[in-house]
């Protein structure tokens, strides 16, 4: 992580102290607040350009270990070295009683986790969505799952609850049991209060949740008048399957599998996050080996993402020259991946503390074959559709995304980097092994599909030199042959977080651990959580039959959204 | 447009011949309906995926079905919009309690005589989401399922000889 700037630090605690805001810090990275400061915070962050990561809470966290260490040692844990403070008041770091609620805020690459405490019998917090809009669905999960009234919130009505349980039942608190108690048949959820539209010639038509094509379901709510879009809802909640707290009480090990299911397309990067928050809570280090041979994963999963979404994309205007080819080269690389790792999507191939697959020379060499044939293949199919004016012509200036919209919900991975968000934490967060790798981060500035369009076959390019990159270092002698460092048992209440690039964007993870190995606390942010809430307004001023395709370029996840 | 058909011509044809299932095999697919099925559907079959709760692994391998080498058109499979226009319903997923209603509607809405496949190990046992309060676990605890096929997700192999084994 980058050590924040320091004068730029001390003006936004400079600002905080003005305000009356008293911070006490159980590690630089970790700041806990008075709850009734839980908004201005947020005011004043915005101000200093910290952008809004994530949004969790638990119930009576169990106490965290107190471990004295250097300040400036983040990269190895953001919780562990904690700093005993002598002048402020002591630190809440677990409880009865109480709820701890999260907000996690990025500033060059620096992650720091706000927290505080609300009474369990009276849990109410001024909400932040009012600064941030990124905190707005966050906020009414968090409320339809453990009952936080989060006051002056833009939007109160529920989010994750449709019919399964009771508006006073709130599954992620400890007294509610995993089955819950949920009726034979899940009525449908049908006093949702959409917003209308009124006017002459406006129409409504609500989509969903099941959709014509082979895709995930969500409601969408279009108001229209004759073919343009004038407001999208969506309504998700559709595939929530109690994942938090299918993943309470299970193991390190166990969780792992669980953590590769939050969404089926990004199994490697929601794998790795999770392992790097638990290795960061057990305080151990994966062998520098498994390191390359997760990102080798990782670049893969993002190639055979792209070169789905490009064919898609080219499918939902009707170009099948381009979907077929660029179909047949994901087949064609998902083989390769059942043949070199044994299993087409990478599913369980990592491990805490490392990995369980290996690649022997022959493997490299083939993948070295690969790679060449991959950029040969796609000079010609990228020539071919950049020459094809009818797929200009449908792409270029549809499914607009300004520079500020896509800013001010925090959009992350391709969608915001075609819209001039140049995050990636690849780069600018870098965790093993990417810190020895040569790589640029391409950008767009159009925020149209067509950007979205080829901002994915830049980084398709970027991938494909990591890859060489990566084989380079795995063919090193040198490098120990270790796959795994062993498992510590996490002391209760030890913490981590993990933040990784998935293919989609920025994925961050936050785990707890309570006794014997076992997670007390699980929560996985999806880059499609903000990415959903850009899509409502790239939709805008289009027409209604271009709402695949403008869906298509954003390609959020459900299942990694609704949990 | 030049380079367009240069290309088309350069890539061929690679769709392959799927390996014939095996009577034995075809009972490891579950499959007892089989001979009253090929009469029913005269080798063409309408399907109606959907996803009730999936992880979104099991979709994208279904996709690949319609990609050219399984190319799956080509044995009188398709994929249809409305339940109303298929045969069968191709069900992922566990049944999320929010899905629980929209999935016993589908199936009404699919005329008879339908047939009703749980693909994945989701839909056919619970996999790794089970039942909750979330989640009814496999599409059987909510409609009734005629062949399974397993696998998390399970290969586009697995599916194209599950399906073939319809018609
Ligand atoms: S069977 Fe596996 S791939 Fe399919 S939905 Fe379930 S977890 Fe995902």
């Amino acid at each position: 992580m980058n050590p924040v700037n320091k004068s730029s630090e001390n003006d936004f605690l400079n600002l905080l102290t003005e305000a009356g805001i008293v911070i006490r810090t159980a590690s630089p990275l970790v700041w806990q607040i008075e709850a009734e400061h839980w908004r201005t915070f947020a005011e004043l962050a915005m101000l200093h350009h910290y952008r809004w990561v994530a949004g969790w809470v638990e119930e009576n966290p169990p106490q965290s270990p107190f471990i004295k260490g250097e300040e400036n040692d983040s990269s190895q844990s953001l919780f562990l070295k904690e700093e005993a403070t002598k002048d402020s008041p002591p630190l809440q770091r677990g409880g009865v009683g109480i709820f701890m609620v999260n907000a996690c805020f990025e500033k060059n690459g620096t992650y720091l986790v706000l927290r505080t405490t609300v009474n369990l019998n009276h849990p109410v917090l001024p909400s932040q969505a009012t600064v941030y809009p990124a905190a707005n669905r966050s906020e009414r999960h968090s409320h339809d799952m453990f009952g936080i009234t989060f006051t002056d919130h833009p939007d109160p009505r529920r989010w994750t609850r449709h019919q399964a349980w009771g508006k006073q039942d709130f599954p992620l608190r400890k007294d509610f049991p995993l089955q819950g108690s949920p009726p034979a048949i899940t009525p449908p959820d049908r006093h949702y209060d959409f917003i209308k539209g009124y006017g002459e010639g406006v129409y409504e038509i609500p989509v969903g949740p099941i959709h014509a094509g082979i895709i995930e379901p969500a409601h969408f709510r279009f108001q229209a008048v004759g073919e343009l879009i004038l407001n999208l809802e969506e309504r998700l909640g559709y595939v929530h399957k109690g994942i938090e707290k299918l993943a309470e009480g299970k193991t390190a090990q166990e969780l792992i599998r669980l953590a590769g299911r939050v969404s089926g397309d990004t199994t490697v990067g929601h794998s790795w996050a999770a392992c790097m928050a638990m290795e960061h809570a057990a305080g151990i280090t994966p062998p520098p080996r498994a390191s390359l041979l997760r990102a080798v994963l990782a670049e893969r999963e993002r190639i055979a993402n792209h070169l789905g979404d490009m064919g898609a994309i080219c499918n939902d205007v009707a170009f099948s020259f381009a979907f077929m080819q660029f179909s047949r080269l994901r087949e064609s690389w998902l083989r390769h991946n059942a043949r070199l790792f044994g299993h087409r999507l990478l599913m369980d191939k990592l491990v805490t503390g490392g990995v369980a697959c290996d690649v022997s020379p022959s493997d490299c060499a083939l993948m070295t074959q690969e790679i060449a044939a991959l950029r040969e293949e796609l000079a010609d199919i990228i020539t071919a559709v950049d020459l094809n004016t009818s797929l200009e012509d449908r792409l270029y200036t549809a499914g607009y995304l300004s520079k500020q919209t896509a800013a001010a919900f925090g959009t992350l991975g391709y969608v915001g980097r075609a819209s001039g968000q140049a995050f990636d934490v690849r780069r600018d967060a870098p965790y093993a092994p990417y810190q020895q790798l040569n790589f640029n981060v391409p950008i767009e500035t159009q925020g149209d599909i067509a950007s979205r369009f080829w901002i994915r076959a830049k980084e398709i390019n970027v991938s494909l030199k990591l890859l060489e990159q990566l084989l380079t270092h795995l063919s090193d002698d040198t490098i120990s042959a270790d796959l795994v460092t062993a498992w510590q048992t996490p002391a209760v209440g030890s913490e981590g977080l993990g933040c990784v690039e998935g293919w989609r964007g920025e994925i961050v993870v936050y785990i707890r651990f309570g006794e014997n190995n076992q997670i007390a606390r699980y929560y996985p942010r999806d880059p499609s959580q903000h990415n959903w809430l850009a899509l409502e307004k790239i939709v805008l001023n289009n027409i209604v039959p271009d709402f695949p395709v403008c869906n298509k370029s954003v390609n959020p996840s459900y299942s990694g959204t609704d949990l | 447009m030049l380079r367009l058909f240069s290309k088309i011509i350069k890539t061929g044809v690679v769709s392959e011949s799927i390996p014939v299932v095996q009577d034995d095999e075809l009972e490891a697919l579950g499959i007892e309906l089989k001979n009253q099925i090929s009469k029913k559907f005269s080798g063409s079959i309408a399907i109606r995926q959907v996803d009730a709760g999936s992880c979104n692994g099991c979709e994208l391998e279904i996709h690949a079905l319609n990609n050219p080498y399984y190319a799956i058109e080509r044995f009188g499979i398709h994929f249809v919009a409305s339940p109303r226009h298929a045969d069968v319903l191709l069900v992922t997923g566990v049944v999320s309690r929010h899905m629980q209603t929209a999935l016993l509607r589908v199936y009404e809405a699919t005329p008879n005589p339908k047939w009703v496949i749980a693909a994945g190990d989701c839909a056919t046992c619970g996999g790794e989401f089970g039942v909750s309060y979330a989640s009814c676990g496999a599409v059987a605890n909510v409609i009734p399922v005629d062949l399974k096929i397993a696998g998390c997700p399970p290969t586009p192999l697995a599916l194209v000889q599950g399906l073939l084994a319809l018609c």
